[in-house]
């Protein structure tokens, strides 16, 4: 039997077994700025429950797409279905200003790696989360008081300090102000721009330790976007590895960190430790 | 030679004192207004020979307003006769032949400076609050274009945030006067810095109520049979000042918003601060045939 | 718990694996022209020296390495599945559902105790927490782990402690097929025969079982067939030695 030297493997089928439909895909994702090209023809596609870590240097469209995936940027082309409960499927690039921020506000949630994108510095925590409910509604003072609590405590947060303004808190706390506020409407989705990047390298594994938990409790879906590849590995089921815009390799996490297919991929992984 | 030699007497160039542009702007403003209950609307805020500060917007507002049959009470803090209403109600009297009154009862126009009458406004009134500061967002986003987009969008979630903070941190809202209400169930405005007192008076009214601010150049308006709503929480009510029990030392009457006087010798006194209101009760008790009106609070209890 | 006698569980046909590395610009030929079937309740052993593929073909089963040719025909509960070639999803619910894999490293979380890693399973299942706890803490204490540790965080156990945290959670929940990479390597003799013990059981209640083992001899009485794999040179085409039985 000859062995051919370019020998890939055959393409995968789609999914026969899973029957539970996807809850995000995005076809055909095309955007550019200028003469720069963010994004080129990316697809992606999420399951509910599922961790799907997204990984590439700089520059390689992994931030725009999380960001397309919060409706803060459309693309030149292509489109974007959430499955949510009773909403009707559409193209959610075609919404309108109030739409797309009212089911941002109700389905989605994420966490910047910046702690100042997405938090209010100057008022409490238990206000950052109450913010959320408020937008959605929430108009008792004491249930506003007692969900912010729970999402706290949820996001392991000391509820001695929920009153707490986030610029008097560590980057840790920050960022789990952040994501109790991601969580306290139960969102269908999680988005994670480098939540850990920054942190102390012993804070960065409790912060880790605490998404990980969430996720296996509430079975929350989260897109995590990282250029660390070890945190990746930590948290993700599948994993889409990016560069220039393109979507390179995708598969299994563990498939793709121990037998990657792409030469970016198979350099990314055996350049770290 | 002396100035009066050099010039010429004043003579108004134009009825009510703006002239026929700008009236028709403040005119189509107020129209804009009416149609969309708590937007503001920016307008081009005319000189007025009174500083920015002083009732400019309510002044435009009300000078668009006036016919020569029209009756104009002017109020400061709820008095008549302050120095800055009486001047107001002078000037819109010489500069358009209305008739001046201090009487709630007879006016077609009322222009206020923080505070509402106690006697009930009619379907043929109108009310003009002198605002000096229109946006209610201000504290919680100090950049204009923001703030604006923030009313576009109905996003109101900073300023709920910043009363929930308030009850956190001192256990109440502390926000005395010029309450941040809904309007029409869209709008966030600011009624003015009129006291809590005065804000149910705005809900589902008869009367038409415009808010003016001349520095700032915006108005915005409360249509008759609106609901004006302060902003609370389910689980704590909105409460108004703890006057009921109050007495007016002046007048005898009670159940009316006060303005507190302090003693030299410690404590206070209270006189109503509806000041045509404590005159007309005064001569009703010395006997004059004097009509009162009926009054949004009864027994100090808001009963509208 | 009947079993269909009949159909095979899995059935390999060809399977080949060659790790294609470009920053060296060569190609690694791992095995190939694997086939077997496997039914329930059958021991299948992989033997041969250190090098030969046998890490390497069972994680290509398990789908962390992607086959070049063949197919790996699995009869799940849902259906007849190529998982050679099926969605990554499909995987993650089989793995999640009906396989398991177990290898010689914990995956240590920081912070959740012995007895909670161990009762996992049993929770994901639906099993109610207490249950699943007590389950938990049998097995630890038959492969020998000492009692002071099942509230213990296993991040900070030795090697062989934390392979029999690993073992007891992985063979808690018995799945349909069941792949072992080396589960004894640093077992003590007590923890080695817990493991014999509970795989037998698993064996006699149907689980398809293949494993790669450092001391075979452990596990004779369970074997029911065996594969022998050899490395062969990265360049050369010819005679492929495989003993396929």
């Amino acid at each position: 039997m000859s062995m051919d030297m370019t020998m890939v493997p055959a393409a995968l089928l789609p999914p026969q077994l899973m029957q539970t439909p996807a809850l995000l895909t995005m076809t055909g994702l095309t955007r550019h700025y200028g003469e720069v090209r963010a994004l080129l023809d990316v697809d992606v596609t999420v399951y509910p429950g599922e961790v799907l870590g997204i990984v590439g240097e700089s520059g390689s469209g992994k931030s725009t797409l999380l960001r397309m995936m919060n409706l803060e940027d459309t693309p030149d082309r292509g489109e974007y279905r959430l499955r949510l409960p009773g909403r009707e499927d559409g193209n959610l690039f075609a919404l309108g200003r109030y739409e797309r921020r009212m089911l941002c506000a109700h389905h989605i949630g994420i966490v910047y790696q910046n702690p100042h994108l997405g938090l209010l510095m100057r008022h409490s925590s238990s206000g950052n989360v109450a913010e959320r409910l408020l937008i959605a509604g929430e108009r008792s003072f004491e249930v506003l008081r007692s969900k912010a609590r729970d999402a706290l405590d949820a996001s392991e947060f000391p509820l001695s300090r929920m009153d707490a303004r986030p610029a008097e808190l560590s980057g840790g706390m920050q960022q789990r102000v952040q994501l109790a506020k991601a969580i306290a409407l139960e969102p269908a989705l999680l988005l994670l721009d480098e939540p850990t990047t920054g942190l102390d390298v012993s804070v960065q594994a409790l912060v880790l330790d605490t998404l990980k938990r969430l996720q296996r409790d509430r079975n929350i879906t989260m897109v995590l976007v990282s250029h660390d590849l070890g945190v990746i590995r930590t948290m993700a089921d599948r994993v889409l590895v990016m560069r220039h815009g393109a979507v390179v390799e995708q598969g299994l996490a563990d498939q793709v960190f121990q037998d990657p297919q792409h030469p970016y991929t198979q350099q990314l992984v055996h350049a770290k430790v | 030679m002396s100035l009066a030699t050099l010039t010429r007497p004043w003579a108004a160039t134009s009825y009510g004192f703006l002239d026929a542009s700008a009236k028709r702007e403040l005119r189509r403003k107020m129209l804009k207004a009416i149609a969309v209950p708590g937007c503001q609307m920016p307008y081009a805020s005319r000189e007025v020979p009174m500083a920015r500060g002083w009732g400019t917007g309510g002044l435009q507002v009300t000078l668009t307003l006036v016919n020569p049959r029209s009756t104009i009470k002017v109020i400061d803090q709820g008095a008549d006769d302050g120095v800055n209403a009486a001047s107001i109600r002078r000037f819109i009297s010489r500069v358009s032949g209305a008739t001046e009154t201090w009487d709630t009862l007879a006016a077609s126009i009322v222009q206020s400076r923080h505070r509402i009458p106690e006697e009930t406004l009619r379907e043929d009134q109108v009310l003009v609050l002198q605002v000096p500061n229109p946006e209610p967002l201000r504290g919680v986003e100090p950049n204009m274009s923001i703030a604006r987009q923030m009313h576009a969008d109905a996003d109101y979630g900073r300023l709920w945030l910043t009363l929930y903070e308030q009850i956190v941190r001192k256990g109440r809202i502390m926000q005395g006067a010029a309450y941040p209400s809904l309007v029409n169930g869209r709008h966030v405005m600011t009624p003015s810095p009129i006291p809590r007192w005065d804000v149910p008076k705005l809900n589902m009214a008869k009367h038409l109520t415009f808010l003016s601010a001349g520095r700032e150049k915006r108005l915005h308006a409360v249509p008759p049979y609106t609901r004006v709503e302060p902003l609370v929480f389910s689980d704590r009510p909105y409460r108004v000042e703890d006057h009921a029990e109050l007495v007016c030392r002046r007048s005898g009457i009670a159940g009316y918003f006060m303005n507190e006087i302090p003693q030299d010798q410690g404590g206070s006194v209270f006189e109503v601060s509806d000041s045509n209101l404590g005159i007309k009760a005064i001569r009703q008790a010395g006997g004059e045939s004097v009509e009162i009106g009926a009054t949004w609070y009864e027994d100090g209890e808001y009963s509208a | 718990m009947t079993l269909n006698q009949h159909l095979p569980l899995l059935r390999v046909e060809g399977l080949g694996k060659t790790f294609r590395m470009y920053h060296l610009d060569s190609m690694l030929h791992a095995f190939e022209g694997i086939s077997f079937d496997l039914h329930a309740g059958e021991f299948l052993l992989l033997k041969g020296r250190n090098g030969a593929g046998k890490s390497t073909l069972l994680r290509t089963l398990w789908r962390s390495y992607l086959p070049v040719t063949g197919h790996i025909w699995y009869r799940s509960r849902l259906g007849t599945i190529d998982l050679a070639r099926a969605a990554d999803v499909d995987i993650a619910l089989l793995r999640r559902q009906e396989m398991g894999f177990v290898t010689q490293f914990l995956n240590a979380r920081p912070r959740v105790a012995a007895q909670d890693i161990v009762a996992e399973p049993l929770r994901l299942a639906g099993h109610p927490a207490a249950e699943a706890r007590d389950q938990a803490r049998h097995w630890l204490g038959e492969f020998g782990v000492r009692e002071e540790l099942w509230r213990a965080y296993p991040s900070t156990f030795s090697g062989g402690e934390q392979q029999k945290v690993n073992l007891a959670r992985a063979l808690i929940l018995p799945q349909r097929l069941l792949l072992l990479d080396e589960p004894t390597a640093s077992l003590d003799v007590r923890a080695r025969s817990a493991l014999v013990r509970r795989l037998a059981d698993l064996k006699a209640g149907g689980v398809a079982i293949i494993g790669v083992f450092h001391h075979p001899g452990d596990v004779t009485d369970l074997i029911d067939r065996e594969i022998d794999l050899t490395t062969h040179p990265v360049s050369s085409h010819n005679e492929l030695i495989h003993v396929a039985v």
